[in-house]
């Protein structure tokens, strides 16, 4: 937590600038954020897309952290970078998704361009607004800490129908993936 | 210059800024889900578009939400369907790709003929 909210530690603060380390981690992870996600986004190649993407992840994860959730920052770290990109880069490699050569640009290309990123900027404009100026209810007061044990508990109490169902779609995704890879097999 | 300076401190106790981020990346994933043109650029934009999700609700739920447990319990379970998502799409690509040659959504076109 930033010393700012506590006077007394501000009052006694051992290291000359240490106010400014957690914001400055705070930024530096909003940065990385969207520095992956234009990366991946504006990529022409697509492997630089993927990498892209992980450093978008590795962002979210950061902030995550913030949120007061380490578990769900490791969770993202595990998941999207370390399965989601790794499948997506194996794709990449089986498939050769070869991004089309440079051509000559015309004027219903840089007009679809326009549109895309007109409608893309409306619905960003709106949701920002939103969340800056909107009628949010006041700061609630946590009942329970977002722990990880608390969230043990409540996955096998609480939500345990939430839990099967996603092992099992899980498992339904899995058998599904084997069996469309194998039929274009014996196609081939 | 100080107010300024202590509202750039306490940024990351407020919702707004994680709002605003996760409003920039799902329009950044809608912009490469409608710009992209091959199948895998289209998956990668919809990753984007997961992730803008389970960030917007990790921030209403660390801010607004009486029990913290249950936004992150979404957020897992936002994650699960993204790698069943990505499991499911990536062998269709696959498929597309030895029966097609290329994964150009361009070429995809067997109904139009």
């Amino acid at each position: 937590m930033s010393s700012l909210a506590f006077p007394l530690l501000a009052a006694v603060d051992p290291i000359p600038g240490s106010t400014y380390i957690i914001p400055a981690l705070f930024l530096f992870f909003v940065a990385t954020t969207i520095a992956g996600t234009l990366i991946a986004v504006a990529a022409r190649r697509i492997i630089r897309s993927v990498c892209g993407l992980a450093v978008c992840c590795l962002g979210l994860a950061g902030l995550y952290y913030f949120l007061n959730s380490p578990f769900l920052a490791l969770m993202e770290l595990l998941i999207y970078v370390g399965a989601v990109c790794v499948t997506i880069i194996f794709a990449v490699m089986l498939a050769e998704p070869e991004e089309p050569a440079r051509q000559v640009k015309r004027v219903t290309y840089w007009l679809a361009v326009a549109a895309t990123l007109i409608v893309a900027g409306a619905i960003f404009w709106s949701l920002a607004r939103l969340g800056v100026c909107g009628d949010w209810p006041t700061l609630a007061i946590n009942q329970s800490s977002g722990s990880v044990e608390t969230i043990g508990v409540k996955l096998l109490t609480q939500y345990s129908f939430a839990f099967e169902a996603i092992s099992l779609v899980l498992l339904v995704a899995i058998l599904g993936a084997l069996a469309i890879a194998r039929s274009g097999r014996h196609n081939a | 210059m100080k107010p300024l300076l202590d509202s750039v401190l306490q940024l990351h106790n407020q919702p707004a800024p994680y709002l605003v981020l996760a409003a920039f990346v799902l329009a950044a994933g809608l912009y490469g889900l409608v710009r992209r043109r091959t199948l895998v650029g289209m998956i990668i934009s919809g990753e984007l578009l997961f992730g803008a999700a389970s960030l917007n609700f990790m921030a209403v739920n660390r801010f607004f939400a009486p029990d913290p447990a249950v936004g992150q319990i979404f957020v897992l379970f936002i994650m699960g369907l993204a790698a069943a998502e990505v499991a499911i799409a990536l062998s269709i690509i696959i498929a597309v790709y030895r029966n097609y040659g290329s994964i150009k959504s361009r070429e995809l076109t067997d109904l139009k003929r």
